[in-house]
């Protein structure tokens, strides 16, 4: 065999066994979650808050922490969509091509992604304690939504400059304003690529622990107003693990196995609901 | 200053960065005829295309002095407003660029910016616009089905019929057929044969054949500079430049 044939082999080789690695990697994560989870994932579970003695093997269940994590995260994507969706439509319809802002916006995002989710707590605490707001829902929704918006903006602006831009001429030659052609033309086009942006920010959201500590803080109960603190599905995962009991051990499998499934079934709803709104898309 | 005619050019120059692209461009383009753009590669034939609906503002670093006077009014002034100036123009892309939308909605666009809600007229606008185009009998029934499944031909004559529905004087082309077929080229040629009785359109080419078939008036561009224009006639038999002549006849390209 010549060389030429041993390389590409080779290569195609390599490639080959990275994929089932990563593919096996991901069967594992889920196989060992299900396993262990599985047998302490009941009714209860998703149904009640903790009751006294929860962590020590007592009764009750996670449900403080499901919808702590909900409220926290969608109330932080939502926040996060807001102001990601006009910075990056700026970025690619009203600012030049080419700009120095927007190189050097889009060189913040690149930094901003990469600062570790405990900068974050540490930073929505102090915005905290200048505004005089105590540990809270509101405080986690905050600082999440700081955490997940670059990550947000930087990936609807990778989709958004893939495309054409004499898409965005022909809609101007027609008469269209740049807003006009921004959410008429823009938005529809790309609408696949922002929903995966918005997915991949509000998974990062909602398995983020450290942000949390010390901004929504932990509490039993379930989250009734903006400025008392919530659980979080991450939280209850680490105090979980933290005790020495293997019932309360295998609890926190089973809360992870609740948040697997939860970003799962996001995930194939709004993907669902996307391709339904996004027939006309010119490929 | 007399400005008979929709578009007349007056010391237009543009500037890419350092890049002189157009220079001193002056010149009238006569109203209900085909104009045609011809030059090589790089001569700045699309440049003095787009600076007529200011499609240039878009490039970084591009300036602009001159005047370009669109029945009467300079539409490069920075007080202009852009999007009635590009209203009075339909514009034809080398490649068809269908909005993200149904076939329907597509004519509907330019109308419905202008405040047009009412379905029964907007089902006249999109048929009339349709049937100019020669689409109509095609789409019919799918109207409501997306855009991007037509071919590229019946893209391209969709785009056509989107940009006629906003009801300009001009149609502008920008080499509209280069990306098409031989059938649906001549589809298109035929449809602006057609137009020209309405409208005035401006065609850049590179194929000279075309250019023959179809050009009422001729402008040579070269190097950012117009050489020579006039009626189709005199250019493509007498040239009274060299150049035109080497162009024209195949010299250089």
């Amino acid at each position: 065999m010549d060389r030429r044939k041993l390389e590409e082999n080779f290569f195609k080789g390599v490639m080959i066994a990275s994929t089932v690695s990563i593919l096996l990697t991901l069967v594992l994560i889920l196989w060992t979650v299900v396993c262990k989870g599985l047998p302490y994932l009941d009714w209860n579970m998703v149904t009640q808050a903790p009751k006294s003695g929860f962590y020590l093997g007592k009764e009750g269940g996670v449900l403080n922490a499901i919808l702590g994590s909900l409220c926290i995260t969608g109330g932080a994507t939502l926040l996060a969509i807001m102001v990601s969706l006009p910075v990056v439509l700026y970025l690619n319809v009203y600012a030049k091509k080419g700009s120095r802002l927007t190189y050097v916006t889009r060189f913040a995002f690149d930094v901003l992604w990469g600062i570790p989710s405990i900068v974050y707590g540490a930073f929505g605490f102090t915005l905290m304690l200048f505004f005089g707001m105590g540990v809270s829902l509101l405080g986690g929704i905050i600082t999440v939504a700081f955490l997940i918006f670059p990550i947000m903006s930087r990936s609807m602006d990778e989709v958004i400059r893939m495309m054409p831009r004499e898409l965005l001429q022909a809609s101007y030659a027609l008469g269209a304003t740049r807003f006009e052609t921004a959410f008429k033309v823009v938005v529809r086009q790309t609408l696949p690529g922002i929903t995966t942006a918005v997915l991949i920010a509000f998974g990062r959201g909602i398995g983020d622990a450290a942000s949390l500590i010390f901004t929504a803080g932990f509490t039993d109960a379930l989250p009734s107003s903006l400025s008392r603190p919530a659980a979080s599905l991450p939280l209850a995962i680490f105090f979980q693990f933290g005790t020495p009991t293997p019932e309360v051990q295998g609890r926190a499998f089973a809360s992870a196995l609740i948040l697997t499934i939860m970003i799962l079934v996001i995930s194939i709803l709004s993907r669902f609901l996307t391709k339904k709104l996004t027939k006309n898309v010119v490929r | 200053m007399n400005t008979k005619s929709h578009i007349c050019v007056q010391n237009l120059n543009v500037f890419y960065g350092k890049d002189h692209a157009l220079k001193d461009i002056s010149v009238e383009i006569p109203d209900k005829k085909i104009t045609v753009i011809i030059g090589p590669s790089g001569c700045g034939k699309t440049t003095l295309l787009r600076s007529f609906n200011r499609l240039i503002d878009d490039i970084d670093g591009v300036k602009v002095s001159g005047k370009v006077l669109v029945d009467g009014e300079n539409i490069m002034d920075p007080k202009a407003e852009v999007t009635h100036i590009r209203r009075k123009m339909g514009l034809l892309s080398q490649k068809p660029y269908p909005l993200p939308m149904s076939i329907y909605d597509n004519i509907a666009y330019g109308p419905r910016l202008n405040g047009e809600r009412n379905k029964k007229k907007l089902d006249r606008i999109v048929e009339h616009f349709l049937r100019t185009a020669s689409l109509w009998d095609e789409v019919k029934v799918k109207l409501h089905g997306p855009a991007s499944n037509l071919s590229v031909g019946q893209q391209q004559r969709l785009c056509l019929a989107r940009g006629l529905a906003v009801g300009p004087e001009i149609i502008l082309g920008d080499e509209p057929t280069s990306a098409l077929d031989p059938r649906s080229s001549q589809h298109i040629e035929q449809r602006f044969l057609e137009l020209k009785e309405h409208y005035t359109i401006i065609l850049v080419t590179h194929i000279l054949r075309q250019a023959k078939r179809l050009a009422d008036y001729v402008l040579f561009l070269y190097n950012g500079q117009i050489i020579e224009h006039g009626p189709a006639k005199e250019i493509f038999e007498n040239p009274k430049q060299a150049m035109t002549r080497d162009y024209i006849f195949g010299v250089i390209s």
